[in-house]
Order: structure tokens, then sequence, then C-alpha cells
């Protein structure tokens, strides 16, 4: 079936014209943003042509924020207000962090929500506002070089990110002003990146050793479809834990007793700097004068530098294993392993890899460039700019998810390696008569107690009709869409009652915090916002008018007589509010025609099906 | 919809299915359905797109697995196999379960991969010979009294593998 095209806000809606997408590669050290332009993906350059932006940022009192190089020069100088390695923040709380060497000032949200924040010296920030400051530089810096407003992006996700941290990096897009294609997993983009440009066919291994995340996906291609196997990782294992055993051995070498911020962030990038030396050199020498006057002065070895990052390459070797075991899939099944992450140009990890796998890991493409070279290619399709779309992704949900039931235990509902989107009912009763509501605790993880999983929310269910204990039959469904995010929906079934759900994300921001987070960062007059919400409304109206004549011009053979005239009526409806100056009743009318077009599109959708798999055209189809 | 999932990637009801026709027409379905298709349409085509990837989804991984497929043929036929108010199993394969259980913590205690691995590979064994027998039991002596028996044990068979599978990855960590 041919995609409809169909323009978003703020695009003019003139068919087949090429859609202005993006791929962002939010990393942990650096952030970049890829586009295709003539059908080849590239990455774009700041003005000073550097394609990598460092994930840094930095608040000055002024309120005024810098973002990537100029930001990384102040974090030695400026410590507390210099936000670094931000990702390994998102979605987390504080008893997830080693706080102890970390210059930050980190408090819990004051309202329900679990996730860090950062106090600055302009006041107390969210890791999701921090990564929204980084989206914003590189969505102004795409629309500068593409000459236009972005149609949407594709942002890559490590493999091994729990909801949580999903959810986080969507909301950071949206505070950022990015509609938000998809969540693409790194290994998958990576895969995408690599598989597209060598037409590879079989089964890779995407080893994909970043800042500060570790993912292994297992990936079968075969003619343009990408299905991963299984994934697994670690989402706190990355390159900066080898900058910090470096900085501990400086800090025992040297004989350093504990450090202030500004010291501890100078030895830090020292220590980077070492890192990055010996991928090529044998020795590093590591010189700096302290706050206090002290110099240091010590010279690292390599194979000083291998023993000491040892467990930490090994560490990488578990989530190897278990990905493959649940691939169910030998060494010798693999046709190549591809590395990715700025982390994987150590030697020491290319050969363990090649140890472990039996080949030379394949390196042709830029570890630090790959995924968001894939995303970008990704981002392309999914906008509708290929016509005929050839590619593929079949991802899947890297954790499972469970339910607490008596007892603290978790039982599952969605198994680990499930292909996405994945659905699952589950029914519940109520234990006393007239109860009306009850509580669902969601958590992710392996693990049989509740407890040593992740909670990810409760969802509070209202609204059951009242009924004596027991009779109530309540089912709910748990829906993990193509981002690999959840939802939750629940109904009564003996009286089709559907429940009222309020979700309390544990570690998440709620919808309130983002409304004010997303009204403090409008600038625009009130009038100027009316005038873009009654745009953005008509161009709506414009594309789900234009998309449901198109599809009726097609396939109106597939519905009633009576339906196709009901349809017509509600777009004839639309029409004359989209002329109105009232942008709520024009989002009302559309959603009623899509309300309107719901059977029709399903039956579109088996239509183009049956043809799929009988090779045959639609009007020759017994339906 | 009402068709089966057999009949979604346009195979006979059978245990003995053609897996390459499975998973190609499983892609096919994909293609058309998968929401990435679907990323600028309209909501009412999102929610069937989401709708049928998310159906096509759980029919592949039913019938992709023999023990599941199993069940999920006797369920078409009103026959719920694995039920809490049917747990009987013959009286010799009780012993056999018995027997790899104890394997299995014998190996465990010991730490011992190898007698893991080999213990893995004479569960398969058994589980290749019921797949036959059921191939035997449904599609040909339609005698599903029979097939229900063995379903459950090949289910239970999975669950063993994957204990085992466990065990495995703790000695190996």
């Amino acid at each position: 079936m041919a995609l409809l095209q169909i323009s978003e806000p703020g695009m003019s809606a003139a068919p087949h014209q090429h859609k202005l997408a993006v791929g962002i590669d939010l990393g942990t050290t650096n952030s970049l943003v890829a586009t295709v332009r003539s059908g080849l993906s590239n990455v774009l350059p700041d003005e000073h042509g550097h394609a990598l932006l460092p994930s840094v940022v930095h608040y000055n009192a002024d309120n005024s924020v810098e973002v990537g190089f100029d930001a990384q020069k102040k974090q030695n100088q400026d410590p507390h207000n210099t936000i670094v390695s931000v990702k390994r923040f998102m979605g987390r709380g504080l008893k997830d962090i080693d706080i102890s060497q970390l210059p930050y000032k980190f408090t819990e949200s004051a309202e329900s929500t679990g996730m860090v924040q950062i106090e600055t010296r302009v006041g107390v920030k969210s890791p999701v506002e921090v990564s929204a400051e980084i989206l914003k530089v590189l969505k102004t810096r795409a629309e500068q070089a593409l000459g236009g407003e972005l149609v949407g992006a594709v942002i890559t996700v490590p493999a091994y990110f729990d909801d949580a941290q999903r959810q986080a990096t969507k909301d950071a897009a949206r505070l950022a002003g990015l509609n938000v294609l998809r969540l693409l997993n790194e290994p998958t983009a990576a895969a995408v990146a690599y598989g597209l440009d060598n037409a590879s066919e079989g089964t890779y291994v995407i080893y994909d050793l970043g800042g500060g995340t570790f993912d292994v996906s297992i990936l079968k291609l075969s003619k343009g479809v990408f299905e991963v196997l299984s994934t697994n990782g670690d989402s706190a294992l990355g390159g900066d834990d080898f900058d910090q055993r470096i900085f501990c051995w400086i800090l025992e070498t040297a004989k350093l007793s504990p450090r202030n911020a500004h010291d501890t962030r100078l030895l830090l990038s020292k220590a980077r700097e070492a890192k990055e030396w010996l991928t090529e050199h044998a020795e590093a020498n590591i010189s700096c004068m302290l706050s206090d006057g002290e110099f240091v002065n010590v010279t690292l070895s390599t194979h000083d530098f291998i023993t000491l990052t040892a467990n930490l390459v090994q560490k990488t070797l578990s989530p190897t294993r278990k990905a493959m075991r649940d691939a169910g899939l030998n060494v010798e099944d693999i046709n190549g392993v591809v590395m990715v992450g700025g982390a994987t140009r150590m030697p020491q990890i290319r050969k363990t890899v090649a140890e472990y796998f039996k080949q030379t890991p394949l390196t042709n493409l830029d570890p630090d460039k790959v995924v968001a070279l894939g995303a970008a290619i990704q981002a392309n399709v999914l906008a509708g700019n290929k016509s005929d779309a050839d590619l593929l992704l079949l991802d899947i949900i890297p954790l499972s998810l469970g339910l607490e039931t008596f007892g603290g235990l978790a039982e599952k509902v969605i198994h680990r390696n499930s292909t996405l989107p994945v659905a699952r009912a589950q029914e519940f009763t109520t234990y006393k008569d007239g109860q009306t509501a009850m509580s669902i605790h969601v958590v992710q993880g392996e693990r049989e107690l509740v407890c040593d999983c992740r909670s990810l929310a409760r969802f509070e269910l209202r609204g059951i009709p009242p009924m004596v204990a027991g009779a109530a039959r309540i089912r709910v469904t748990f829906t993990v869409d193509a981002d690999g995010l959840l939802s939750v929906s629940a109904r009564e079934t003996s009286s089709n009652v559907e429940a009222n759900i309020t979700v309390k994300p544990s570690y998440g921001l709620s919808e309130d915090e983002i409304t004010n987070m997303l009204k403090a960062s409008f600038t625009s007059a009130e009038a100027d916002k009316k005038a873009r919400m009654l745009a953005e409304a008509r161009v709506d109206a414009g594309a789900i008018i234009e998309a449901v004549t198109a599809a009726l011009a097609a396939d109106s053979a597939l519905i009633s007589a009576e339906e196709g005239t009901a349809i017509k009526a509600e777009i004839q409806r639309l029409k004359t509010i989209a002329a109105s100056e009232d942008a709520d009743a024009i989002h009302q009318a559309v959603e009623t025609l899509n309300q309107a077009t719901e059977a029709f599109a399903a039956a579109r959708m088996d239509a183009s099906v049956r043809k799929a798999l009988s090779g045959k055209e639609l009007n020759t189809l017994d339906l | 919809m009402t068709q089966s999932y057999f009949e979604l990637f346009g195979l006979k009801q059978a245990f003995n299915i053609d897996l390459a026709i499975l998973e190609s027409n499983y892609r096919k379905i994909q293609s058309e359905s998968h929401p990435d298709r679907f990323v600028t349409s309209t909501s009412a085509e999102k929610l069937a797109s989401m709708q049928l990837a998310t159906l096509a989804n759980e029919a592949y991984q039913t019938l992709k697995n023999p023990a599941l497929r199993a069940k999920y043929l006797l369920e078409l036929r009103g026959i719920t196999a694995i039920s809490e108010t049917n747990t009987a199993m013959p009286a010799d394969f009780l012993m056999q379960q018995m027997e790899w259980r104890e394997a299995l913590e014998d190996a465990k205690a010991a730490r011992d991969l190898d007698a893991l691995d080999s213990l893995l590979s004479e569960i398969r064994q058994e589980a290749k010979a019921l797949k036959t027998e059921l191939t035997s039991l449904i599609d040909e002596k339609h005698d599903y009294t029979a097939a229900t028996a063995s379903t459950r044990k090949l289910i239970f068979i999975d669950k063993v593998c994957i204990d085992i599978n466990k065990v495995i990855e703790q000695i190996e960590n």
C-alpha cells in the first residue's frame, strides 16, 4: 500500500515534496544530527565544521545557556553549573546514581516523581530540561542547514533503556519542540546504516559501547527487513567508567586526597584525554596543576590501563552471552560483528570481542556517527520520502514487563525480546464488596521480586461498577508501542464499562510538570500563539481531508454506500468548521472524522494485507 | 477479525506447517501493517495499523513455537490443554520429569555445564519425538485426546528448558 503523504503543522501541503526529517543521536558524551539528502545520509556539522556536539550544558548567571564546546570549556572552572553526561540521569532516581564522584547538587523532584534533579545557579533543572537544551541546538542546526522547519526527528536511545528512560527522552524532545517520528534503538540504527551500505544478509551482532551505556543486539537481515532477535546490555556502563578508573588510578598513584569539584572535573578530563591517547600510543603522560597549587605528573602505560579496566571489558561479555542465548545462536552462526560507539576504539575492546566471536569486528563506519546516520535513514522513510519503502525494522522490548502480585512477587505480563508492537491482556477482580477502584503496580525487569525490578508506574483504575467481591472482571490491556513505550487500558467486561486510569510514573515527569515547562519555554506573545494554533489546526484538517478523500477514491468498494456517505458528510462538516477561527472546534471535527473512518481504515488494512499475501489486485479479491 | 492465526498467514490449520511460508508471510503482513508505515497517517489508520501489527506478532509467536501451536490448535477445537482442573500426567512421564529435575539439581550443585548441556540435548530429543507424534495425532488421526496429553508434555519440556538455561546463566555469571 502506498503511503499517504500528509504534511505536519508548519509544512506546506504540497504533495511529493521532500519532507525535512532528521535522525538525532542523543549521546552520553556527544550528540549528532544527520539527514538524508540526495539519497545519502550525512551528518550535519556546525558552522565550524564540527559534526559532534559535546553533550554538555552550561547555565550562566544571566539565565543564558551554552551547549557543546563552549559549555565544555566551562566544565573545569564552573563544574556545579555545567552538566556533563546528563543521559545517565534520565529517568533515574537518586539511589540509582553514584553521586560521590559527581560535582552536582542533586535533589529529588518535589512533586510525585522520583527522577533526580540538579540544583544550578538558575534554579533546579530536570535531566529532561537539560537534554532538551542539547536537542534545541541540534534542531536549530538542522533547520539552518536544510532551510526549513522539520517535519520530525527519529531520536535514538540505548536498546537497554527502560520505559522511564525512553519516556524521559521523548519528553525532552517535546520540550525542545521536536516532533518525534520514532524512538529508535541505537544498535538497530547502526545496523540500518551498516546493512544498507553493505547490502548485507545474515545474522549480525551490534556491539555498542557508548559514553555511558552498553548495548548488544542480534539482528537478522533479510531483503530490507531488520528483525531484532534479542538485545541485552547495561544502561550504566560505558566509556565514562574507563575515565573513572584512570581518575582513581591518578588519585592513588599521585597519593592525592579526595578533591573538590573543580579538581575532580579537571582530573576526569585528563583521564579521558589519556584514554583516547592510549588508543594509538604505548603510554600517556598526565600532568596538571590542581586548585591548591599541587602539581600532578604521572605516566600511564597501555599495560596498566588494560589491567585497570579488564573487568569493565569483561562486564560487556555477560550481556553478550545472554543475548546470544536468547537468540538461540552459537558464535559460528554470526556473519559479522559491528562495532558502535566511541569507546569501541579502545584496542582491548576490539581484541576481546574478536576473541569471543572468533572473527575481526567490522569497524569501517565511523563508530561515533553510525547511529545518527542510521537514524536519518529511518527518519527519511518514516516521513514518507521513500514512497516504496523496502526498509522495515522489527524491534523488540529489551526488558520484561510485570505486575506486582501478592507477597511482592512480580508476575511477567510481556516477556523481554517480544517483537513490537505487543499487547497482553490480564484479568483482575475485586476483593471487597462495592469496590470501585484498584491500583496496579507495573515493574520492568527479569527478577522475581518486585523490589529487585524497576518500578515503572502505578496505574489507578477508577469507575469500576460496584459489585460483590470477586464478581467484577476487569480486563487490563498492556500495550507497548513501536517506541517501546507502555500504555494501559482497562475495561470491566461484564458491564463493558471503561475504567479511568491515572498514571503515576515512578521516575518520570507528570503531565502537569511538562505542561509547566512548556509554558515557561514559550516566549511568543499570546496573539502569535493563537494564530499559530489556528494555522496548525487548519493544516491538520487539510491533511486528513486530503488523506480520507484519496482513500475513498481508491477503496470506496471496501465499505457500504451508507458508510461512504457518512464519511463524506463528516469531511464536508470539517471543511466548514476549518473556515472558522476556532482552533479547538477544528481539532474536535478532525477527531470526529477520524473516528468515522476507523472501520474504513481497518478494512483497508485487511485488504492490503490480503493483497500482499495473495499477490492479487484488490478488486479480484473475494472480500 | 474472526479468522484464525493460521488463516491470517494463509496456512491450513495443521500442526505440521511450513515455517518458511509462516516467516515470509509474517514479514509481508508486517510490511503492510507495521506502525512505521503509518507515522504520518490519520489516527484511524494508526489505530488499524497498531491492531493488525500486534495481532500478527502474537499470531506469529504462537505458530512458530510447536508447543504453543499445538495448544492453540486444540483451543480452536474447544479443548483447553492446560487448565487448573486438568493436570494429570501419565506415570512414566512423571517419573521422567523427576529424573530431569534431579539431574538439573545435581548439575546445578556441581556447577557442571557439560552435564547441563547433555541434559538439554536429551530433553530436546524427547521434544522432537513429541513433535512427530503430534503431527500424526492432530493432522492424521485427529485424536485430540491423545494430542492434549502430548501437548502438555511439550509445554512442560519448554519450561524445563527455560529452567536449565537459567541455571546455565547463573553459573556463567
